[in-house]
């Protein structure tokens, strides 16, 4: 019985999830990208251009599966699913807030945080998989290049985390919201409920997160490996179909979670003022998924030199020293 | 009951890809069924209560090693996926001696009668990880510390083009 | 039938025998560092095994499984340094074809 719960809520959520992120996701970005442009964006299909996700995603699903002649079939067909699946697990570990006199989260696993990058860095293999399989040298080099940058901003990422987890003494995502409860000065970006001078690791620590976020997920600036003036599309130039739209629902998955992963290790999870929690919650992930996509309409793409130096010469010693300084500070 | 199924579940993924491992014809799916048979191992490893070994093992293994060795399979002449000769000569002394090593290692566990003790882990895993490291075994942390610093030059320097 | 230390220990000993025939039958030196990645979790399914059965209130077994975990993830650093230098140089990575230092 209690197997056959957890199986319902699990497909509930994810479905959930699945729409919210893929289809919501493209259809923000969309309208915001137009309105950075000053386009309209989607207009036709439903009021405002709502439904024009769910009118791709019937056209996806009616479109034809071409595996390529050469292509490695079984390994082609597997890494798309391989991507979908990491990215929504990573969902599992995010609280969404007190609802139905429970809080709304799949499991509170003693390794929370853990879990988050581990699935994170399985994505990774996905990526490189599909690329390969897809015998084309555009979408080979398209893998590499991901896997290269995922592997060097999974660095900075985990110890960015490291000071919200050496503020609140748990690797649980649900124990760091709770520790940051009561004002919004408690939010670990402000310094958590100690010493103010916890501030500036707070903040450092929010922006290096951001960044490698942003590189983790493949998005422009970062967006090399699927970097169409160059590769054709990157990794996925051979995929159509439904397929495609699997490693699409991937890094949208993903995005999000790093938008909301964000905003409960940093901006206090679900507690704010006057709203109920699970909204606060909601408002401070879109915000931040906001953000990205706002980054994404102002900034040129980098060179993968630059991308690399930038992990490896700025973003890894900065971690490291933050690790240290939080260290200090909070003993 | 259900420990029982899901020892077996995980045991089957993590041996039928090892199978596949260490006999496929080509060195990219060899490489790929490394990452089911580590995820088993992963399965296996959360079945004894060990979560934070569990974590680190899908991060470090299934996540850095091997992705590593596919970038090095796909670098070098494997990534091809041509069917090359991948076996030397020596598959009946290896059949012979793995089998033998291993019937042996079987049958010493099977006739050991180990000293069990019962109970629990603690409560923690990852606190309980974190104060033995830092007081039991702090040697063991420094040095691996070490290594792992004097392995990261030192696979820089191997593998730069100029030396 | 509950679980006991018997059965991990007898997956132990199949995956590390499977690791050993990889070892000894591969000749792409990348897939005899796949063969020592076995090998390598089958240790750390005996060391934590033995931790739950054996002692289970002190992390030894925890512990030492981390540090293997290390030190794998250095030894796959550095060997795969390597086996990129020997192609470079020798356009080869099969451990047969690499014998300049043979008489």
């Amino acid at each position: 019985m209690e197997i056959l719960k957890a199986i319902v809520e699990t497909v509930l959520l994810f479905t959930f999830l699945a729409v919210v992120t893929a289809m919501l996701g493209v259809y923000l970005e969309r309208k915001i990208s137009g309105w950075i442009q000053s386009r309209l964006g989607p207009k036709h299909v439903g009021p405002q251009g709502l439904l024009q996700t769910v009118a791709d995603t019937v056209k996806l699903l009616q479109k034809e599966h071409i595996t390529p002649l050469n292509a490695d079939a079984p390994t082609f067909n597997v890494a798309p699913i391989l991507v979908a699946v990491a990215g929504l697990l990573a969902w599992m570990i995010i609280p969404f807030g007190p609802a139905f006199g429970r809080i709304i989260m799949v499991r509170d696993i003693n390794i929370g945080l853990l879990f988050f990058l581990a699935m994170a860095s399985l994505i990774v293999i996905g990526i490189l998989l599909g690329g390969w399989a897809s015998n084309n040298k555009y979408a080979l080099l398209g893998g590499f290049r991901s896997a290269a940058q995922m592997i060097s901003y999974e660095i900075p990422l985990a110890l960015a985390l490291m000071v919200p987890i050496m503020m609140a003494g748990t690797l649980s995502t649900r124990g760091i919201v709770e520790a940051q409860a009561g004002s919004i000065w408690n939010w670990y970006i402000f310094g958590g409920p100690f010493e103010w001078y916890l501030a500036i690791p707070g903040v450092i620590a929010f922006v290096v997160f951001l960044t490698a976020a942003t590189a983790e997920t493949n998005r422009i600036p970062f967006d090399l490996p699927e970097a169409e003036s160059e590769l054709v599309a990157g990794y996925f130039s051979e995929y159509t179909g439904m397929r495609f739209a699997l490693f699409q629902l991937g890094e949208y998955a993903e995005a999000f979670g790093m938008s909301a992963l964000a905003a409960v290790l940093f901006l206090g999870g679900w507690h704010g003022p006057w709203l109920p929690g699970i909204l606060w919650f909601f408002i401070k992930m879109f915000a931040l998924v906001f953000f990205l996509m706002w980054a994404r309409w102002t900034y040129p793409r980098l060179r993968l030199d630059q991308l690399l130096n930038l992990s490896w010469k700025g973003l890894v010693p900065l971690g490291f020293l933050l690790v240290l300084v939080t260290g200090w500070m909070l003993v | 009951m259900g420990e029982l199924a899901a020892f077996i579940i995980l045991s089957a993924l993590t041996l039928i890809p090892a199978v596949v491992v260490v006999t496929s014809g080509n060195v990219v799916r060899a490489a790929m069924s490394l990452i089911p048979s580590f995820l088993g191992v992963t399965g296996l490893f959360v079945l004894l209560g060990a979560e934070f070994v569990a974590g680190i093992q899908i991060l470090i293994y299934a996540g850095a090693i091997a992705v590593l060795i596919l970038f090095v399979i796909m670098l070098t002449e494997g990534g091809t996926g041509l069917a090359i000769r991948q076996l030397n000569e020596q598959r009946l002394p290896g059949i012979v001696v793995a089998g033998a090593l291993t019937a042996g290692f079987v049958v010493l566990v099977v006739r050991t009668a180990w000293p069990l003790a019962a109970g629990a882990l603690p409560a923690s895993n990852v606190t309980a990880i974190g104060t033995a490291f830092l007081t039991d075994f702090i040697l063991a942390f420094e040095i691996s510390s070490l290594v792992l610093l004097v392995s990261l030059v030192g696979a820089l320097v191997i593998a730069r083009k100029e030396l | 039938m509950a679980v006991g230390l018997t059965h991990y220990l007898v997956v132990a000993a199949l995956l590390f025998g499977l690791g050993l025939y990889g070892i000894l039958t591969r000749r792409n030196a990348v897939a005899i560092l796949m063969g020592i990645e076995l090998m390598l979790n089958a240790t750390n399914i005996n060391l934590v095994a033995f931790n739950r059965y054996v002692a289970p209130a002190a992390v030894a077994g925890h512990v030492f499984a981390l540090v293997v975990i290390t030190l794998a993830a250095c030894e796959a650093a550095v060997g795969l340094a390597l086996v990129m230098a020997a192609y470079r140089t020798l356009e080869t990575i099969h451990v047969d074809e690499i014998n300049l230092m043979k008489w």
